[in-house]
């Protein structure tokens, strides 16, 4: 399978200027590649920079050093180099994040929630809106609960929420931070079986998963960040 | 300077093969006397694009809509402006007339104080309508079921159609507003604080709605603000002002969640949380 996402010696600093210009380097020098229908799994201890790569790789945090090469329809895009409207192009065909937590739009419906990130690609919204139900269905979200905003729901279900926004559209790259982290034994594994059959269909996974039971069911390979930790 | 450079360079999408720019801002600098409104503001919106302008008081940014608008006159710089034919005009170059005809048709301004935007003392469906009639409209009844439908998608009830303006809360006002702009389908719409001085509740309403409206309609919005919520909730991409002068552009979640100058991080860290 071809390449879909590429680091290259990848490196990030945060510069605290409220704390006299405090330089905290995370890592340097990340170097891995991820093929479609494969997952990278990283690894290392809390704090070592997991979710900043998968920001970085997103484009919601800056890459200060490195290429971060996203490969889609033949073309080659440097998201550290990326002007924000190419950036905001590849989010809606080419690369998915799930975050750790839902950040819930006042007053929107669950449903509608789940259904957005599809809405204005030429499907209507009433199909749109069946397919974002049966997938919240399937992720054990209740009846009930479909057309509520998710703002007052409990931890578990927002991601579950999370999680089937992020999941819906097809697209080529999927970024996954703890995923699993808040759910029950039953849900875990309705979440496990989302992403295998996600990378059946051809997505390259990149995820950030503590539980191990789920990393080996769903990792091809796992790079330990720990090797790239920044000198301070 | 770099980050000029980058907010300035026409990107050609693959996914939008040679589609130009809808504004263009280049090198805007206005000065008031001695002291400085805004300097060297360069930027390019496209269409569907949301731009929010943040900072707080006094750093450039009504000035910066008043320039855009053609409300003021730039010391030195341009705007340009992609008309409907496709054509690109610059703004300073075009007589009055042409310059009000855009600004009645294919522009809308929300202000802050509704009261601006509107006519108290006529009712909210000929505020509505007063839009259509002044680019031509004649038929009363079309006229008004424009005007009615327009109020429905600001969620206003039709029972108040024939009210005026004074007798409305301010969250509707403001909706009222949204929808007369709105009503002559305009390409660009420029907001100054549209949710500054309402409830906390009725803001989200309003935002949820602006939201909506500005992804269905694919509108390209300059939104000034100085709440980082309303920056992130309505916005794709940020420009950060201080004493009249960019300093950040950028993606609006790069911009709040890993903020490279002093002032930004100053900004994103000033935020109490709920």
């Amino acid at each position: 399978m071809p390449i879909a996402l590429e680091l290259i010696a990848v490196s990030k600093t945060f510069t605290m200027h409220l704390q006299g210009g405090l330089r905290l380097p995370v890592i340097a020098g990340v170097t891995f590649s991820v093929r479609a229908g494969e997952c990278v799994v990283l690894t290392g201890r809390s704090g070592v920079g997991k979710s900043s790569v998968l920001k970085m790789i997103f484009g919601s945090y800056r890459c200060d050093a490195g290429q971060i090469l996203l490969y889609n329809d033949g073309q080659r895009t440097d998201v550290a180099n990326a002007p924000p409207r190419r950036m905001l192009a590849l989010r809606r065909s080419t690369i998915g994040y799930v975050s750790q937590f839902l950040r819930a739009v006042p007053r929107v419906g669950t449903i509608d929630v789940v259904a957005e990130p599809l809405l204005g690609n030429g499907a209507s919204r009433e199909e749109v809106r069946s397919r974002a139900g049966d997938l919240l269905r399937r992720l054990n979200i209740p009846e009930s609960l479909l057309n509520l905003p998710p703002a007052t729901f409990s931890g578990g279900e927002q991601q579950r929420v999370n999680i089937a926004r992020g999941f819906l559209p097809q697209l080529p790259v999927l970024l996954l931070d703890e995923p699993t982290a808040s759910l029950d034994a039953a849900n875990c594994a309705i979440v496990t079986s989302l992403i295998v059959e996600k990378k059946k269909r051809g997505t390259a996974i990149v995820a950030v998963v503590h539980d191990a039971s789920v990393r080996d069911r769903i990792a091809d390979s796992v790079v330990d960040l720990t090797n790239f930790a920044a000198a301070a | 300077m770099t980050v000029m450079t980058q907010m300035s360079t026409t990107i050609n999408m693959p996914e939008m093969p040679g589609e130009e720019p809808l504004l263009i801002a280049q090198g805007l600098t206005r000065w008031y006397g001695r002291r400085i409104g805004c300097r060297n503001v360069s930027f390019d919106l496209y269409e569907g694009e949301v731009m929010a302008v943040v900072g707080e008081s006094g750093s450039g940014k009504t000035t910066l809509l008043n320039l855009l608008s053609s409300q003021m006159e730039p010391s030195s710089g341009q705007v340009l402006y992609r008309m409907r034919d496709g054509v690109t005009r610059d703004l300073a170059r075009m007589d009055e007339a042409e310059r009000r005809l855009l600004a009645r048709t294919d522009w809308g301004f929300v202000h802050q104080d509704p009261a601006m935007g509107l006519r108290m003392r006529i009712s909210a469906g000929a505020n509505v309508g007063e839009r259509l009639m002044a680019i031509g409209w004649r038929h009363y009844g079309r006229i008004r079921d424009t005007g009615t439908n327009w109020l429905h998608q600001v969620e206003i009830d039709a029972s108040r159609i024939d009210d005026i303006p004074m007798t409305y809360s301010g969250g509707m006002r403001q909706r009222l507003q949204i929808a007369r702009n709105l009503v002559t389908q305009p390409r660009l719409i420029l907001m100054d604080e549209p949710t500054g001085g309402l409830d906390v509740s009725v803001q989200a309403r309003l935002l949820d709605l602006l939201r909506g409206l500005a992804a269905d309609l694919a509108l390209s919005v300059v939104v000034v603000t100085h709440d980082l919520a309303v920056a992130r909730l309505l916005s794709h991409r940020i420009m950060v002002m201080k004493e009249g002068e960019v300093v950040e552009t950028g993606l609006t979640d790069q911009v709040l969640d890993d903020p490279r100058e002093p002032y930004t991080q100053l900004l994103v860290a000033s935020i109490l949380p709920p």
